[in-house]
């Protein structure tokens, strides 16, 4: 039934640490307005975040797509940076290339991918060298 | 008790409709309708923002008059240690409470002291590690209610402790009744509130059926009195039992310091304490082991019923943390279990946000929602009587608010019906139109 699907769509900026998350609390809070599980809302607020903080600093900016089903939540993160060369490793606790002034805004403790995998029902990561990442989420609500 | 008791309430004849409340509530409790402010009972904590914003004072705190302690035989008075900083720092604290007493209470307790025993509960409950990380304080029942209505899945981290203020009464019933002194009925206990908040987790409490504390009196309600009466009698230094550490509570970051490590965060300002709430949820705080978190910018020195400025009072509690420090104080009272003033009830989240039972109802109304707010200006001016252009959008889907009550909604309405209008007004009905301007009904062509 396409009338129960909320679609959204966000731009995310490349560097711009102000609107860093804006994306996600938005979506946390449509996620609370549906009367959604405070701890599917919980999941679902901080893959996106995670996520969308990644397009931010590794992916130069890109563009987040959301689906809400009453069945489940999927988010589409999509940027055309550099890309993940080995995402095994790139998905290991602690592994991280942010640079240091990144490290001093609090960010690159390599800890974003494995809470995507930690709170995500399924979880695709399509990327290529040079050509850019999508990471794709779902969320069951039930 | 009403199902939603709150301290916070409006004065209509002062209320001017002025709309300056509105944006400053943390939950968007607060709606213009008829020109007076109206509070959505299910959603105001209590924080008091509105009391401090309101430039006419329209909004107030009800609390217990001051001579509601007239229906007691035994009166206990337990100021909160927010009262020590509003005198000129000439006045010690035996001078305060001994003021107290000269009012009429039989007895004082100093909160500071039950403050002690709350942080040595915590102490105890750290080194036990049988927590949650980060621990946050239970302190300021407004942040409590936040996080009750906006951080759910932060219940579980609240440090489930009575506050001190509880634990006062508490202590100092049980120590009248067992010394004979007054019989229960007629001890009433009464608090030296600095705020709305307070007086709600007595009216209405959440850690337990019913509170000890019998009445709450508002310091700027009492504080006239007060001087008087300090300036009229002999300082009984032996009121003076609190040390620093449960006198250092009514500031930012009193708490914390109490704990004796320093991977603890203080953080006071309601929408500040919303930032770092926020952080926590996102699992973003790292190395921190507590959250003393306070709704009033300084902690409960800046409550909106002190009379003297936070930073002021700030200096002027030093001091008495200063002599606290030098003078003979006693120590932690001791006591082996602190299960004793572990909360009996619990919270339970209540989802203020939903907008409706039903998901696909509500995902219905989102989604209309998204469609009227698309629509309107962004200007979040506030003339429709919502906090942002998003929440009209909202009440509207709710049935409480029409797009009409958007003004520059309104205007282009009244446009396009006077354009109607006057394209009306410009047809002749046909047997008097020379010009042919109406040329419907004309098959000549
Ligand atoms: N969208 C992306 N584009 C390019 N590289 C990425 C992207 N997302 C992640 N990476 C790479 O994977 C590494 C690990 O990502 P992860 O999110 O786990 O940690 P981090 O972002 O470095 O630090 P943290 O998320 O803890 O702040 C990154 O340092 C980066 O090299
Ligand atoms: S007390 Fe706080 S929550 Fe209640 S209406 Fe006022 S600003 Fe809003
Ligand atoms: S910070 Fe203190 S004074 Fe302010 S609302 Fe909380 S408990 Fe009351
Ligand atoms: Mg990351």
């Amino acid at each position: 039934m396409s009338d129960s699907i909320i679609n959204l769509s966000y731009n995310i900026p490349a560097n711009d640490f102000t609107f860093a998350g804006e994306a996600s609390s938005n979506v946390k809070k449509m996620l609370s307005q549906l009367g959604i599980n405070p701890m599917v809302i919980k999941r679902a607020a901080i893959a996106m975040y995670e996520a969308e903080i990644n397009a931010v600093i590794h992916g130069g900016g890109g563009i987040a797509d959301i689906q809400i089903s009453p069945e489940k939540i999927f988010i589409c993160i999509k940027d055309e940076g550099p890309g993940i060369p080995d995402v095994e490793v790139a998905m290991q606790e602690g592994y991280s290339t942010a640079p240091e002034y990144i490290r001093e805004m609090g960010f690159g403790a390599g800890m974003g991918l494995p809470n995507i995998k930690r709170y995500a029902d399924e979880l695709q990561i399509d990327t290529e060298v040079g050509k850019g990442t999508t990471v794709k989420i779902t969320i069951n609500i039930n | 008790m009403d199902k939603y008791f709150h301290s916070v309430t409006l004065d209509e004849g002062r209320c001017r409709g002025c709309t300056n409340c509105i944006k400053r509530c943390p939950t968007e409790a607060i709606r213009v309708r008829k020109s007076k402010a109206r509070i959505i009972n299910e959603r105001c904590i209590d924080c008091g923002e509105c009391i401090r914003i309101c430039p006419y004072h329209a909004k107030k705190a009800i609390s217990d008059p001051f001579e509601s302690i007239l229906s007691y035989k035994y009166r206990i008075a337990i100021p909160a240690p927010t009262l020590y900083g509003q005198f000129k720092s000439n006045y010690t604290r035996a001078h305060i409470l001994s003021g107290l007493k000269g009012l009429g209470f039989n007895e004082v307790y100093e909160v500071a002291r039950a403050a002690e025993i709350v942080s040595e509960a915590t102490r105890r409950i750290i080194e036990e590690e049988n927590f949650l990380r980060p621990l946050i304080s239970s302190a300021c029942p407004a942040v409590v209610r936040l996080i009750q209505v906006r951080f759910p899945n932060l219940i579980g981290n609240i440090l489930k402790l009575e506050s001190p203020m509880e634990v006062a009464a508490k202590i100092i019933k049980k120590e009248i009744i067992n010394k004979n002194i007054a019989q229960p009925d007629d001890i009433g206990v009464f608090f030296i509130t600095p705020c709305a908040a307070k007086v709600t987790s007595v009216k209405a409490p959440y850690e337990k059926a019913r509170s000890a504390v019998d009445g709450v009196i508002a310091i700027n309600d009492i504080f006239l009195k007060l001087t008087n009466a300090i300036n009229s009698i002999k300082p009984d230094k032996s009121l003076e039992q609190a040390g620093f550490e449960g006198i250092r509570w009514a500031s930012s970051g009193g708490e914390s310091l109490a704990l004796g490590s320093d991977k603890h965060l203080a953080v006071d300002g309601i929408h500040n304490v919303i930032t770092i709430l926020e952080e926590i949820e996102k699992d973003r705080l790292e190395d921190v082991d507590f959250v003393e978190a306070l709704a009033c910018v300084g902690g409960c020195l800046g409550g909106p019923l002190t009379v003297e400025n936070a930073y002021v009072a700030k200096t002027r509690l030093k001091k008495h943390i200063d002599n606290a420090k030098k003078g003979h104080v006693a120590k932690h009272i001791p006591f082996d279990k602190y299960e004793e003033i572990i909360w009996t009830s619990d919270l339970k989240h209540r989802p203020i946000m939903k907008l409706d039972e039903d998901i696909a109802a509500a995902m219905r109304k989102l989604e209309r929602m998204e469609k009227i707010n698309m629509e309107l200006p962004g200007l979040d001016c506030g003339a429709c009587g919502a906090p942002s252009c998003r929440a009209l959008a909202e009440d509207i889907v709710r049935g409480n608010a029409d797009e009409t009550d958007c003004i520059f909604k309104l205007r282009s309405k009244v446009r396009d019906l006077a354009m109607q209008m006057a394209e009306l007004e410009a047809k002749m009905p046909p047997v008097m139109d020379r010009n042919m301007t109406n040329n419907e009904g004309d098959d000549r062509k």
